[in-house]
């Protein structure tokens, strides 16, 4: 019963006027923000985050804002995915495998509606999986010493590197080069400079935030360039929408097994939305059976990925709030705005602070049902977004990117260290070298030092001690399947292809 | 021939030697711990500098690079936003965003005209909601013009 107290404390704070009004505001938003192509939840929530803080919200509101966005967002990428064939995000790449096809047979109302409800169906289960586990891993994670905390972030790391890139070495060095961001600066524990070359402007060690906008907002802007805004002519038109009841009571069952198999996969840290839509896919296709015609535009391939990637969503949140990493590329950004907001996420903070945590709780809830009228109604005014050409929108993203970072800190060197950030991401993604353990590794690099070097000091530099608990011994073990096993699985588990015209 | 994947790894693998190298340079103070402030860096240098070595062993194929033309575009927009970020606090706000987004606009759609409506109509469309619906503290001009 300590559940439904605390969802009557969460929604005394999500029905003031201005945290109802917040979320709504959040989920318009955000299903722009996913509508457009190629801007994502990732770089959607990274660019609105600075100008968040020179709003100067409480940390209730501020979380409520930019969690309706990430939701908003997750729900809004499956149209760019059907329209237009453009995934905003990676998660939505699945979506366009079945969500296109169906489109071009005229059926483009149908494919949006549904996968709406998809959307709705596996967010809301993500958000009761959130309320019912969170607080029990909460209680477990008081058990977490710095020893298991290394092994954490370390599991965190080779999972993301496991599951979200084609190559190990790459992955691992997108991680390096994140840790070692992290050093710049004051080091925590003695007090002494590191790494800075004697540059006043590394003191305070380079910003999460100017990391994130340039490699996930700036480096999407390059990437436009270099197609020269060629992908955005909308592609399918969408003539009158009705409500496909038969679809989508005969996906029933698909949205029930793909939400819980996305909300595990989001659970995992590292490993994100992705994995969720991906799995969630794969799944339905090998359960219809060879002579389904998945990828030809059936509705049960366009609701298993959208049920998939937003129950992943849900997922990424719980270990976000409960330990403090994040499952995702975008909950790392969400992490930033706590740990910014001086709100240590971790156990305590669902005794410390209940309205904080239950407050977006219910936030969430409410946020669920905004975005499913939202979606499924009104979604052709959503649609009409996809018509703004690139060459307003991009300038336009640049420009906010660089408003929001320099409001931060009204410096110049951080706007050229973004630019930097920006050609780095357009490098990296190249080369197909992941870019979100870059921004995990600046944000969590110097707690995983911490917590190494607070274990050296409660065992006195014995390294054993990292290995003396069976929880600790048990993500060492993960971590390392993590990393090693995908490399044998990538034979059995190919990615599809996107669909080409 | 993959190359681009080699030529990466060996500049991770120079990066990643020169980190550890100002690594072991980094100073201690009289507060120090077992691990000390030097063992993290250098560890993160030599997991970088171990992948580095596999990729040049084994590189994956390499990616569609652009023409050279979209390089020298691309190199252009990344210079029109250095000069931004750097005129951005002494011009204020109006000028330089409108300029920047006019450049941008016109490399994605090749039409002047529109390309300069898209950047005076981004900069004073941004100016007014950065300004007055989000009250953030932004300086239209120069300073000492008006």
């Amino acid at each position: 019963m300590e559940i439904l107290s605390n969802l009557a404390l969460g929604f005394s704070v999500a029905f003031s006027p201005t945290t109802l009004m917040l979320a709504i505001i959040g989920c318009f938003l955000g299903t722009i923000i996913g509508a457009l192509p190629g801007l994502g939840p990732s770089n959607g929530v990274a660019i609105l985050i600075p100008i968040t803080f020179t709003l100067g919200l409480d940390a209730t509101s501020a979380l409520v804002l930019m969690t309706s966005v990430y939701y908003g967002a997750m729900y809004g990428g499956r149209i760019s995915s059907i329209l237009l064939n453009i995934p905003g995000d990676e998660p939505a790449l699945m979506t366009t495998l079945d969500g296109y096809p169906m489109a071009k047979a005229g059926k483009a109302g149908d494919a949006l509606v549904l996968s709406g409800v998809a959307s709705f169906a596996g967010a809301f289960l993500a958000t009761i999986g959130l309320i019912l586990l969170a607080p029990m891993l909460a209680r477990v994670a008081y058990l977490f010493g710095p020893a298991e905390y290394f092994a954490l972030y370390l599991l965190a790391f080779c999972t993301l590197g496991g599951m979200a890139s084609n190559n190990q070495a790459k992955s691992a060095i997108a991680a390096c080069i994140g840790l070692g961001i992290a050093m710049i600066g004051v080091d925590n524990s003695s007090g002494m400079p590191r790494l800075t070359y004697g540059n006043l402007h590394l003191i305070d060690g380079i910003d999460f935030l100017v990391a994130s906008v340039g490699l996930f907002a700036i480096a999407e802007v390059f990437f436009f360039i270099e197609s020269q805004g060629k992908e955005t002519s909308i592609g399918v038109k969408l003539e009158k929408v009705t409500i496909p009841w038969k679809d989508i009571i005969a996906t029933k069952w698909t949205m029930l097994r793909c939400s819980v198999i996305g909300f595990v996969a989001g659970v995992l840290p590292g490993a994100g939305a992705s994995l969720g839509s991906f799995m969630a896919y794969m799944m339905e296709k090998s359960f219809a059976g060879e002579k389904s015609g998945f990828g030809t535009g059936v509705p049960k391939g366009v609701a298993a990925p959208e049920a998939g990637n937003n129950a992943a969503a849900g997922g990424a949140l719980v270990p976000m709030l409960t330990l403090g990493v994040p499952g995702s590329g975008t909950t790392a950004v969400l992490l930033a705005l706590l740990m910014t907001l001086n709100i240590t996420p971790g156990p305590t903070l669902f005794t410390d602070r209940p309205e904080v945590v239950w407050g977006l709780i219910a936030s969430l809830l409410i946020a669920n049902f905004v975005l499913l009228l939202m979606n499924v109604p009104m979604v052709k005014i959503f649609v009409r977004v996809l018509q703004v050409p690139a060459w307003v929108l991009l300038p336009g993203v640049t420009m906010i990117s660089f408003v929001g970072i320099y409001s931060l800190s009204g410096s110049y060197f951080d706007l050229l260290l973004m630019v930097a950030f920006g050609a780095l991401g357009y490098f990296l993604r190249k080369l197909d070298v992941p870019t979100v353990p870059v921004i995990m590794g600046i944000l969590l690099g110097g707690h995983m030092e911490d917590a190494l070097r607070r274990a050296m000091v409660l065992s006195d530099g014995d390294a054993m001690y990292l290995f003396s608990t069976p929880i600790a011994i048990g993500l060492w073990v993960a971590a390392i399947l993590g990393f090693i096993a995908p490399m044998f699985l990538r034979g059995i588990l190919k990615k599809p292809q996107a669909v080409t015209d | 021939m993959a190359k681009s994947d080699r030529i990466f790894g060996l500049v991770v693998l120079v990066v990643a030697l020169a980190y550890i190298a100002s690594a072991t340079q980094i100073e201690s103070s009289f507060l120090s711990d077992p691990v000390g402030p030097r063992t993290f860096p250098i560890g993160i240098g030599l997991v970088a500098a171990v992948s580095a070595v596999f990729m040049i062993v084994r590189p994956d194929e390499d990616p569609n690079w652009p023409p050279l033309r979209i390089f020298g575009v691309l190199a252009i927009a990344a210079l029109v936003l250095i000069v931004y970020a750097l005129m951005l606090k002494p011009l204020g706000f109006l000028l330089p965003t409108a300029i920047s987004a006019a450049i941008l606009s016109y490399q994605l759609s090749d039409r002047p005209g529109p390309a300069a409506l898209a950047g005076i109509g981004l900069s004073i469309g941004l100016f007014l909601i950065f300004k007055y619906a989000l009250g953030l503290g932004l300086v239209a001009f120069p300073k000492g013009l008006f």
